[in-house]
């Protein structure tokens, strides 16, 4: 479904994605995992066109991404969660929801998403009036997600989802994760908590200083020497 | 609407009796200037408070709207009321333009640009004698000797500019404006192209600018490069009208104006002759302290700190009749 060939990728003068290459295919849950600084953020980013890559192809279906401009990248299916949440905090809950599904083909089912997402978050549902800047962080993380579901997106881009919430959180939202991927959406996330993320995907990718350093299923990466060395400290 | 409410209704009818009710020339030019400041003031808003992109040049359009309208007298010969028809579409143009190339840049980046193509526009305006006659400025002459139908023609203005601010904001496009303003890259996630959505609100307000600018030709008879394009009697008081009224919302401007003109009138003229000449000298150092005063206990300036206001009159109140009792 979504396909990252040879892309090179940095800001500026700095280079950040050296080669790297990877597959999502339909119905996947895939988990990116690194360390602080590895390029993580950076692949979502380029992925969603905010980055122009130096080099390389990224195709979703038969569509090729880079070079589309970011604000066209919704249409074609992708929606991302990103990084820190970005919700805009002045508006409410609902404003925040709805600027989720501008996109044409999310347009016309703007009633019947909504119903759906605020039955997935019911905690959303009793916030709709207030302000998403007032949101405690478990909730803006919910908001965000709820926005990105707005747009009847294929594939949903997850930038970090566990960042700055309490562990009780995070099993929340990787739960919601995976309830949004049993609803038929293809999962693209990025990672720092290791294990868990391991444990429920399908396929994952280790990436170290901007190179795709070992694929594979995530309970084999569980298993593996180099990945409980460098990330889980044992 | 839910918006005409009473008070909405007997300001109106204020402004529209005062001139009756008024006989003096001298009161009724200082509420012509803060009817055009509440212009450009709502102008400036929608693209700085509403769509966040904070400009220092909004002198350019005001600029170019006096200039259109000049023109038409020293190089078309025709009336310069036709400026009124002009001045707003070609400061649209010229918006247009502006943004295309200032809006690659973001935050304090973007307003420093404008502040530098503002000064261009002073320059060319000065330099280009040919064209703009520079710095000798356009002289025309007046249609009325009276006061009172530019009075109406500003006031009509007035409210044509907050009544379609008022309608963008509330509309769609006052939303994805808002959406930029937030977060610029989560809006282009959305879906929202923030290149053309920054455009529109840019050419809304360069549009009412401009106007303003034609408006001022018509009304003032006169106008020089180092007025009309001028970055602190312009584009920083279009800024300041804002930020005293209160940023992103409707009315902030158009109280702004009001206090701003009339504060600014009340040094020039040393308190109305009361006091020594050189207090007139001190307006830019009061205008400063307002704004030090502005910011560090209202933020939101006055209109959008109002609920504030409201609570600090309250409780001084409370306590004085608290106080009373004991």
């Amino acid at each position: 479904m979504l396909r990252v060939e040879r892309v090179n990728a940095g800001y500026g003068d700095i280079q950040v994605l050296w080669d790297v290459s990877f597959h999502v295919a339909e119905r996947e849950f895939v988990v990116l995992v690194g360390a602080n600084g590895a390029g993580k953020s950076t692949i979502m980013r380029t992925i969603s066109s905010m980055i122009q890559p130096i080099s390389g192809q990224i195709w979703f279906e038969d569509q090729r991404l880079d070079h589309v401009p970011p604000y066209r990248i919704t249409n074609v299916g992708i929606s991302h969660v990103p990084e820190g949440r970005q919700l805009f905090p002045e508006m409410t809950v609902l404003e925040n929801l709805e600027l989720g599904s501008l996109a044409p083909r999310a347009k016309d089912h703007r009633k019947e998403t909504l119903a759906w997402v605020l039955e997935l978050f019911p905690r959303l549902r009793e916030r709709q009036k207030q302000l998403a800047g007032t949101l405690s962080g478990g909730e803006q993380q919910m908001c965000a997600i709820a926005r990105g579901l707005m747009s009847r997106p294929k594939m949903m881009l997850f930038d970090e989802p566990s960042l700055g919430l309490s562990p009780l959180l995070t099993q929340e939202i990787f739960r919601l994760a995976m309830k949004i991927h049993s609803e038929g959406v293809t999962i693209l996330m990025v990672e720092q908590n290791v294990k868990q993320t391991l444990t429920i995907c399908d396929r994952a990718y280790v990436l170290e200083n901007g190179r795709i350093v070992l694929e594979g299923k995530g309970r084999e990466l569980l298993e593996d020497e180099q990945v409980k060395q460098a990330f889980l400290g044992i | 609407m839910k918006s005409i409410n009473w008070p909405t209704i007997l300001v109106i009818a204020v402004l529209a009796l005062f001139p009756a009710v008024v006989p003096s020339d001298y009161y009724r030019h200082i509420f012509i200037i803060a009817l055009m400041w509440v212009v450009i003031g709502s102008a400036w808003n929608l693209l700085a408070g509403y769509t966040g992109q904070v400009s220092f040049g909004h002198a350019i359009f005001f600029g170019t709207g006096a200039y259109t309208a000049g023109l038409c007298v020293t190089k078309l010969e025709i009336s310069a009321w036709w400026g009124m028809l002009l001045g707003g579409p070609v400061a649209l143009v010229v918006g247009l333009l502006i943004g295309w190339i200032c809006f690659r840049l973001r935050g304090p980046y973007f307003a420093l640009a404008t502040i530098a193509v503002g000064e261009i526009f002073r320059l060319i305006a000065t330099v280009w004698r040919d064209f703009t006659e520079g710095m000798e400025g356009i002289l025309i002459i007046q249609t009325f000797r009276s006061k009172i139908p530019y009075y109406y023609l500003a006031l009509f203005l007035a409210a044509l500019c907050i009544t379609v601010i008022y309608l963008v904001t509330r509309s769609k496009w006052g939303f994805y404006f808002v959406a930029i303003r937030e977060d610029q890259d989560a809006a282009e996630s959305m879906g929202i192209s923030a290149f053309r959505y920054k455009s529109l609100s840019l050419m809304i307000s360069s549009f009412f600018t401009g106007l303003a600018g034609a408006f001022y030709m018509n009304y003032m008879g006169f106008i020089d490069p180092q007025v009309v394009f001028s970055l602190h009697y312009i584009s920083i008081m279009a800024i300041l009208v804002g930020i005293i009224g209160g940023v992103g919302t409707i009315w902030g401007p158009p109280v702004g104006a009001f206090i701003m003109v009339l504060l600014q009138e009340t040094f020039r003229s040393s308190f109305f002759g009361l006091l020594p000449k050189w207090i007139s000298e001190a307006h830019i150092l009061v205008f400063g302290l307002l704004v030090i005063f502005v910011i560090r206990y209202m933020a939101n300036g006055i209109i959008g700190d109002w609920s504030k206001i409201q609570r600090l009159w309250s409780k001084d109140r409370e306590l004085l009749s608290a106080s009373g009792r004991n």
